[in-house]
């Protein structure tokens, strides 16, 4: 394989890799502070995508306008499925959260089916982010490199906030214990709140990136990359935003480059993510990056 | 409090379970035709177009043997279980008289058991793998079949553009994909005489959205043309990739590039791509065509797409068949529907074959200015 063709490649799992961190990260957050797999994560994402589409075709605003308030409209439904399907059952065994969450995911996908419609929608691609770039050689399109450069400017945003201010070190208690944070005077619910919101805002960037990386938008678009940006998670260690990130270059990378030395393999690209779970919670469940959690008797 | 409530619950779950329309046909005043299409799902416009001619078809003739016909339409949600739920709920539920469906051979071919079983004919508008009617008496199809198919794009390959190294790219999981890959592979090797001209055959999965690592390994092989006879969802994608990664190859594909979306999502990059479809407005066949572009550009103010065509002659033909039966008898219609000889169809005449194949002409197509524009017809010999 060339030089150029291997730059080709690591350039696209490089950005099919941020995407993937980005969504990977509301499930981390969520997991760390509510010890819950949000399985309604995925359709946040594509209902993000969709807000936007919507925002600049329907009432036609300039791109980075529309952009901005899907963000924003994003992150209140993602505290909106919280409050509605999630805080009733706070007290509840984690199951009945669990199920709740899948509820809630079917409950959007079909709702966006119904309101949406089923027919493949294609999102207009501003030109900025279009143009193909020649390096050496190589023919990549804009969107692959601004891709990486949002998400590591989202990622340094996230950890400014989660390790550097107030906020951050009340998530990081109420992750920790809930009962002990709201006896250091922490309003448990509204951190919560917050995890969410910006959970589901990742979210949206990542929707609206994916939506300008693959033009096409359908209502189900939610459901794979949720399930993979899961093991992303899971991989690099549940409740651990960082090892989220690292999952989610990882199995970004790992897609596009096990196709592109083993072509014949390409009809198993999904496969390779699932297998990739059940061999890290064969090795090492806690994940990567995960702390082994050992018995407190 | 809390018993009450689940009692609640228990009788709203079961007031909606058998709400769901439990209409018993009203003596026998309705005719039910049942139509099985992907309504969601990938290949949603494909359904969606389908079903635009058939509901134009039962606007325009809404009766047969003093009746009135009722088009019940039932999701098979682009899903190969779906597909057999959605035959057996027409079958089991509706009661229907006869079924048209469904666009995407996997999914006929998911129905095909269940309708053969409840002995119910079913008419298929687009379905073009051999599969669909082969060993089925019950299903039987409007279109050609893709061995036909396959030849007409491999001719025009190896003719027209001239090539003789062609890579395929296919969607594994399609049944349809894969078998017109094989038509087109047999009759490619035959024509140049090199068991090594498909240079190589690169997999998709339904859905999938990145074909960046299956074209740049395609690029360094260096074709002549690229066959890659998936749905538009996926192959405007795959096109519009690959013109980004700089490969300017000629792209063939079938007739499931027909829809809207294609030009939708592939804007410019589609430009100059070449397929083999079933009908054009351009060359209008028998009356009946006049009469359906006609009809069609009334009602929806566009042109009408090929499978629109098709699925606008499989309720034609359907309503022929229970005419001359004289009967809603299902094996009777079944009969009358293998008996359709040179009924004029909107997309050309009928005449079904032994296996229930219609023996038609084929259109390559191109698209020219982003819009579908008509090559040349081929004829079978």
């Amino acid at each position: 394989m060339s030089v150029q063709l291997f730059f080709q490649h690591l350039a696209n799992g490089l950005s099919l890799g941020s995407l993937y961190a980005l969504i990977a990260i509301g499930y981390t957050m969520v997991y760390g502070i509510l010890r819950l797999i949000n399985f309604a994560h995925g359709e946040i994402f594509m209902i993000g995508v969709y807000i936007a589409f919507y925002l600049v075709t329907l009432f036609v605003l300039p791109w980075f306008a529309a952009f901005v308030v899907a963000l924003g409209i994003t992150c209140i439904l993602g505290m909106g499925v919280e409050r509605i399907a999630y805080r009733p059952l706070r007290d509840h065994p984690r199951i009945s959260v669990m199920i709740s969450a899948i509820g809630a995911s079917f409950f959007i996908q079909n709702l966006a089916i119904v309101v949406f419609g089923g027919r493949p929608k294609t999102f207009p691609v501003p030109p900025v982010f279009g143009k193909i770039i020649t390096i050496g050689g190589v023919n990549i399109v804009s969107i692959t490199f601004i891709i990486p450069i949002i998400t590591f400017i989202a990622l340094a945003i996230l950890l400014f906030i989660v390790n550097k201010t107030k906020t951050g070190m009340a998530m990081r208690a109420v992750s920790t214990d809930h009962e002990t944070a709201r006896l250091m005077a922490i309003d448990v619910d509204i951190i919560i709140s917050i995890t969410f919101a910006i959970g589901s805002g990742l979210a949206a960037i990542g929707g609206i990136m994916w939506g300008l990386k693959y033009p096409q938008l359908l209502p189900i678009m939610g459901l794979i990359p949720g399930l993979k940006c899961f093991i992303a998670a899971v991989v690099g260690g549940i409740g651990n935003i960082k090892g989220a990130v690292l999952g989610g270059f990882l199995l970004g990378l790992m897609e596009i480059m096990i196709i592109a030395f083993l072509p014949s393999l390409s009809g198993y690209r999904d496969a390779f993510a699932f297998i990739l779970l059940i061999v890290i919670l064969l090795v090492r469940p806690s994940g990567i990056l995960g702390s082994v959690q050992g018995e407190k008797v | 409090m809390k018993r009450i409530l689940a009692l609640a619950v228990c009788v709203l779950i079961a007031g909606v379970v058998f709400a769901g329309g439990e209409q018993e046909q009203a003596g026998s005043e309705v005719i039910k035709i049942g139509v099985f299409e992907p309504m969601t799902g990938a290949n949603a416009a494909g359904g969606a177009m389908e079903v635009e001619g058939i509901k134009l078809a039962n606007k325009l003739y809404p009766e047969v043997l003093g009746k009135k016909v009722e088009i019940v339409i039932v999701d098979n949600k682009s899903d190969k279980v779906e597909a057999a739920n959605a035959a057996a709920r027409l079958v089991d539920k509706e009661k229907v008289t006869a079924i048209i469906g469904s666009w995407g051979s996997s999914f006929s071919m998911a129905a095909g058991s269940i309708v053969k079983e409840a002995k119910v004919p079913t008419v298929g508008a687009s379905c073009t793998n051999p599969l669909v009617t082969l060993g089925n008496e019950y299903y039987f199809r409007v279109c050609f079949i893709d061995p036909f198919q396959g030849a007409v794009m491999a001719n025009y390959a190896y003719k027209e553009v001239g090539a003789r190294k062609v890579a395929i790219v296919q969607e594994i999981s399609n049944d349809y994909s894969v078998g017109l890959a094989k038509f087109f592979t047999d009759e490619f090797k035959r024509l140049t005489g090199d068991d090594k001209a498909i240079v190589a055959v690169s997999n998709y999965n339904t859905g999938d959205m990145d074909f960046t690592a299956q074209i740049t390994n395609l690029k360094s092989l260096k074709p002549d043309a690229i066959f890659a006879p998936g749905n538009y969802t996926e192959s405007a994608l795959l096109i519009k990739q690959a013109r980004e990664l700089g490969m300017d190859v000629p792209f063939l594909g079938g007739d499931t590039w027909e829809a809207p979306e294609f030009l939708d999502v592939g804007k410019a990059a589609v430009e100059g791509a070449v397929f083999s479809t079933f009908f054009t407005t351009e060359v209008p066949i028998t009356e009946t065509s006049k009469l359906f572009i006609d009809e069609y550009r009334k009602e929806y103010g566009k042109e009408p797409a090929a499978v629109t065509a098709l699925g606008f002659d499989a309720y034609l033909v359907i309503l022929d068949a229970i005419e001359r039966a004289g009967t809603t008898d299902t094996v009777a219609v079944r009969d009358a529907i293998a008996a359709t000889k040179g009924y004029p169809g909107a997309a050309g005449i009928i005449s079904l074959n032994e296996t229930g194949d219609a023996v038609k002409n084929a259109v390559i197509k191109t698209v020219k200015d982003q819009q579908f524009s008509f090559v040349t017809t081929i004829v079978p010999e």
